[in-house]
């Protein structure tokens, strides 16, 4: 016999709440609060009375606090390491390079915050204020959380099981003052889970404009990106596009472009090809991206004519363009 | 009472020698890689080793991929779930992951932490592993469900678990990797060493080293927490090829041919023996080992 997980009907991945059990049939099901997984479940005198198919009581507030954004991105990839949070922190730079507009970058990354040790602030921390938590700012317009402000120091695990992740995200959507805003951009962990779940949960009603997906030129980590790009299409999130990194690494010493990662399968190009969706582009290896995000400094503003930097600004430019900006 | 390794989990693993955690804290830094490469290795240090390998990484396995097994099926017996052999009928290097359970490769795991938690159950309880000399897991980045989950169920072998941290030279992954180290610590688990993995790239067409990703973050990082520096691995191109399970080109299989190797034999060890990183992965399983006969003899 060949096992194969999920025998019963797969429920709707939104409608599991965070701290459902294992084999919540979710709260839109005619089962819900009424499977044998629903004994003991928080929830179950709610689900079970079939009124009130439990909106998050943060939603509302969610809802008012997004009111002033206008546009909100996010930025995905099933595997790990392949420049999410960098490329995060490019599109937040290069949108605030425009004096006219106000940008936040909101890092759910819980576990491994990188997106304040890129942007130059790892020593910062959030102040609350009556109106909220106020974001840390890199300049006048571009604003930026993580919960890397919050840890007393950088050396802390996080060890937060779902359910706490789900409260922190949605007090990042609720609690914190960004104001009016162009553009939130906000950076996620590699996969498919409940960091990814809650913030499509939290936004769905306040609208998301669309997914940037990032892979690199290898197998290994396109079958992570399809599977990621599958859960957008089970979810609903539309994807903009998909953006090649480290694809290619040109000797500073003699200048022949070698492939660190060779694209075995057809690379991101490929990829993007037979899942029907737009390719943006691909942005070169550069050792000068990594020593940037290390200390901290923009690397569009210190290698603005670099392959990288013209790569990445084209590849804006067609998000901005795609959105419609 | 029953006593504490009585439990399902407990009783699976009674047979296996020592389990051994790989972990990063960052994304993308190479636990796969090290985890299938340790597993390798581990098989050839003796010629009756039996190694088993367990992907945790449940929303993005990439341990069927790297041994060559992508949409192998698994069975269930009477006795629970049949691991997948990367050696066929030689069954000395068993493996296990949510990548076997898919109707189809590219279908999203979106499971929220009850969900994994109970897979990682099923794993460590209903896997008909055997004896075993090694459990290598693989697991994904961060410090979250799975990691508590595989802690809490893995507490009746608790004595016999270990971990490896691995991280690239970069800041970025530093910070993360000593996180993933606060993490063994908060749980106790003894790290048998740090591994800092792609640090430097050897230019294939004028032999230039650039550090792609800056260097020597790691080994700092080892000394400066007291933990074994068990090694570091540059950048290796062919490496990336061969688990990426493009098909070898003819030439490097006809070479194993020609040198006696048999069709039948385990050909990705062979090709992976052929890689520049073998040796220098040898030296660091030589250390892991060494690492964990002294732990015993302190027992
Ligand atoms: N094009 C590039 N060239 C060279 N280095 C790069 C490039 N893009 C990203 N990097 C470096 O690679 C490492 C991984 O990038 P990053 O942290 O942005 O990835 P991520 O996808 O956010 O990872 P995680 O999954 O851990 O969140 C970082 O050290 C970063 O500086
Ligand atoms: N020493 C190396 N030289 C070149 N490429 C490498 C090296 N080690 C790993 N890689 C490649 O880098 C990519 C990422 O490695 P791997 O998948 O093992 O990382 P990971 O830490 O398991 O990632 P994730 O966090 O997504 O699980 C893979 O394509 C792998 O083949
Ligand atoms: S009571 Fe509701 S939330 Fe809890 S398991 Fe049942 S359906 Fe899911
Ligand atoms: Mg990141
Ligand atoms: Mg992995």
């Amino acid at each position: 016999m060949i096992a194969v997980q999920q025998a019963t009907p797969i429920p709707d991945p939104l409608s599991v709440p965070a701290n459902a059990p294992e084999h919540c049939p979710g709260t839109e099901s005619e089962l819900a609060g009424k499977a044998d997984a629903c004994a003991g479940c928080a929830n179950q005198e709610i689900c079970a009375s079939g009124v009130a198919k439990g909106p998050d009581p943060a939603l509302p507030f969610v809802r008012e606090r997004m009111s002033t954004v206008k546009r909100k991105i996010l930025v995905l990839s099933g595997k790990g390491g392949v420049g999410k949070s960098t490329f995060t922190a490019q599109l937040g730079w290069a949108f605030a390079a425009d004096e006219t507009l106000q940008t936040g970058i909101m890092d759910v990354d819980i576990c491994g915050p990188s997106i304040p040790t890129i942007l130059g602030i790892a020593s910062e921390q959030v102040h609350a204020s009556s109106s909220g938590w106020s974001p840390v700012y890199v300049q006048d317009n571009l604003g930026v959380m993580s919960v890397g402000f919050m840890l007393p120091s950088s050396k802390d695990a996080v060890m937060w099981r779902g359910p706490k992740k789900n409260g922190l995200i949605s007090q990042f959507l609720k609690d914190v003052d960004w104001g009016e805003l162009d553009y939130l951009v906000i950076d996620t962990p590699p996969g498919t889970s409940d960091e990814h779940l809650s913030i499509v949960t939290y936004l769905k009603e306040s609208g998301i404009d669309g997914a940037v997906v990032i892979t690199t030129p290898q197998e290994v980590a396109l079958q992570d990106v399809r599977r990621e790009i599958d859960f957008c299409r089970k979810v609903g999130i539309p994807v903009i596009g998909l953006v090649e990194n480290m694809s290619g690494f040109v000797c500073p010493s003699c200048k022949h472009e070698s492939q660190i990662f060779k694209p075995s399968t057809g690379g991101g190009r490929r990829l993007a090809q037979d899942m029907g969706v737009d390719f943006l582009g691909a942005v070169p290896l550069d050792p000068r991206i990594g020593k940037s995000a290390d200390y901290g400094v923009s690397f569009l503003d210190e290698y603005p004519d670099s392959p990288a930097s013209i790569a990445y600004l084209d590849i804006i430019d067609k998000i901005r363009l795609k959105l419609g900006d | 009472m029953a006593s504490p390794e009585d439990t399902p989990v407990g009783r699976r693993l009674q047979l296996v020698k020592h389990i051994i955690i790989v972990c990063s804290g960052k994304g993308g830094v190479g636990k796969s890689s090290v985890s299938t490469q340790l597993a390798l290795c581990l098989r050839a240090t003796s010629p009756t080793a039996r190694v088993g390998i367990l992907d945790v990484d449940l929303t993005g396995p990439s341990i069927p991929r790297m041994l060559g097994l992508d949409s192998h099926p698994v069975h269930q017996s009477s006795d629970g779930w049949v691991p997948v052999y990367a050696d066929g009928s030689e069954a000395r290097l068993s493996c296990m992951s949510v990548g076997f359970l898919l109707k189809r490769k590219e279908d999203s795991v979106v499971w929220r932490g009850p969900k994994k938690n109970a897979m990682i159950r099923q794993f460590l309880s209903d896997v008909r592993w055997g004896e075993l000399d090694y459990l290598v897991i693989d697991t994904p980045p961060g410090t979250s469900d799975e990691h508590l989950s595989l802690v809490e169920h893995m507490a009746p072998v608790r004595s016999r678990i270990s971990a490896v941290i691995v991280t690239t030279p970069q800041a970025v992954a530093l910070l993360d990797a000593m996180k993933c180290l606060s993490f063994t610590r908060a749980t106790s688990i003894p790290v048998l060493g740090l591994v800092e993995n792609m640090s430097g790239y050897v230019c294939p067409c004028c032999g230039e080293i650039t550090n792609v990703f800056s260097t020597e973050g790691g080994e700092e990082m080892a000394r400066r927490e007291g933990l074994q520096f068990l090694g570091s691995l540059p950048v290796d191109t062919e490496l990336v090829s061969l688990l990426d399970a493009a098909e070898p080109d003819d030439q490097a299989s006809n070479a194993v041919l020609a040198e006696g190797g048999s069709p039948h034999s385990f050909r990705l060890l062979e090709l992976y023996e052929k890689t520049s990183t073998a040796p220098l992965f040898r030296a660091i399983v030589e250390r892991i080992m060494n690492g964990l006969s002294a732990a015993e003899s302190r027992e």
